[in-house]
């Protein structure tokens, strides 16, 4: 238990703020991830077969490659790719990008297949009565949008957007081998240190647990509350 | 870009057996604590939710990290003739995977025997049909046919699970992409081949669960 202890001779603060790392960078992942979706979502489901071939080019490719090739890829090829187009600019210095952003992005870029995909399964499954109801009425497309799609599409989509969640709070543990300090590498460096993996790997296990089990009690709250009047 | 793609072609060969391994053992594993799940007794209920509920809770990283680098520190362990399997960074991943998709899998197995109405097993039973051959005959052919989609996303998840092989020094298709990366500086092309690579396993195996879907899409 000393191993936990705060301060210098325990690793118990250095695992508090890795495990606010993990979180800081799901959360920033997952919104990424959204901003991913809203571009992609329509793309999907528009009638152009071009458009319509580029967002599922997204999805397919992404949810068929493993996550972390996808690391590798943005953690290797990232700063190569700024430095490619700083040079167009004139400027040839080395330059490296922060952990936290390639990590994150990495990472959003993953869930943003995902939640892509739940967006679409939630438009799909709403009546097309209500597209034409709302038509019919004479109203514009972006308030039909915003007040009657938006709202019965999170009523559906939320559900499954909390299984994203979960699978982009388990894919951070990845971003480790990019060297950003979080649950994962934390534990590495401790398992290291002290050379007591089986303490440190269980504990951040129990962290992963701990994250997974506040969030769901979060996200059953939400459901209740979108899902009322149904 | 071309002189990468043999190399990685070889190390499919561990990918595909990492993957078949784990899958077999995985299901065996999941039938298992499916057919526990249901079990009327609470503590064996409850211990087979927690086994499932603790492995899909926690990244399969932390998994790996645990039976490789964690189980080693065990004295006990090392003087046991496990040590002999446990020393192979091979065999933990294939522990480390069949547990995580065993644990997947019962989920899927058990929901997929709770969907079978119970008119289906009465009706057997009435028909004097003996327990053992309404499970085997009535219960597990239902039960498969209902799995089949959720079991096809559980093996492409598995696949694509089986890059963090490459974590504990083993060399699958990630594993050697990220070593000719690191050598030759060139991700963007090895990423085009390496994902190519997996992009086409699941598309076969897609297409394999839509063929078996068909095959044994009877009604029920």
């Amino acid at each position: 238990m000393e191993l936990l202890a705060f301060g210098k001779n325990g690793w118990g603060d250095e695992l508090f703020y890795a495990t606010l790392m993990t979180l800081a960078v799901s959360i920033t992942a997952m919104l990424i991830g959204f901003f991913f979706a809203l571009i992609f979502t329509p793309l999907k489901l528009s009638k152009h077969k071009s458009l319509n071939l580029i967002g599922n080019f997204y999805t397919t490719v992404i949810r068929g490659v493993p996550e972390l090739l996808v690391i590798y890829l943005f953690f290797f090829g990232g700063s190569g790719a700024i430095m490619f187009v700083a040079s167009m600019f004139g400027y040839y210095e080395y330059i490296e990008i922060n952990a936290f952003i390639t990590g994150s992005f990495a990472i959003g870029i993953i869930s943003g297949a995902y939640s892509t995909e739940v967006f679409r399964g939630a438009i799909q499954s709403i009546d097309k009565g209500q597209f034409e109801a709302s038509k019919v009425l004479g109203i514009k497309k972006h308030i039909q949008f915003y007040k009657i799609i938006l709202p019965q599409m999170l009523r559906l989509a939320i559900p499954n957007l909390s299984n994203v969640w979960q699978i982009t709070l388990k894919d951070t543990s990845l971003i480790s081998v990019t060297g950003l300090v979080e649950i994962m590498r934390q534990s590495y460096i401790a398992a290291g240190s002290t050379r007591d993996p089986l303490f440190f790997y269980s504990f951040a296990a129990v962290l992963y647990l701990l994250l997974t089990y506040l969030s769901m009690k979060l996200i059953n709250k939400l459901e209740i509350k979108y899902s009322r009047g149904f | 870009m071309i002189g990468s793609f043999p190399k990685l072609l070889s190390a499919t060969v561990i990918t595909l057996k990492l993957l078949s391994l784990s899958l077999f053992f995985g299901l065996f594993i999941g039938l298992l604590f499916a057919i526990l799940r249901m079990n009327k007794n609470p503590i064996i209920n409850k211990f087979a939710y927690g086994y499932s509920y603790v492995f899909r809770g926690t990244p399969l990283l932390v998994q790996i990290f645990i039976i490789y680098f964690g189980l080693g520190q065990i004295e006990y362990l090392r003087s046991t003739f496990l040590w002999v399997i446990l020393k192979e960074p091979y065999w933990c991943a294939i522990i480390a995977f069949a547990l995580n998709t065993g644990a997947y899998t019962s989920e899927i197995l058990r929901s997929a025997f709770q969907t079978i109405k119970p008119g289906l097993i009465e009706a057997g039973k009435s028909l004097g049909i003996p327990n053992k051959v309404i499970f085997y005959k009535i219960q597990i052919p239902i039960a498969i046919k209902q799995s089949l989609p959720a079991y096809g996303n559980e093996i492409i998840l598995m696949l694509k699970g089986t890059s963090l092989a490459s974590t504990v020094t083993l060399m699958d298709i990630t594993g050697v992409a990220k070593y000719i990366i690191s050598t030759t500086f060139k991700p963007i092309e090895i990423f085009i081949v390496a994902g190519g690579i997996y992009l086409f396993m699941t598309f076969c195996v897609h297409n394999l669960i839509k063929f078996l879907e068909k095959k044994y899409g009877f009604q029920t």
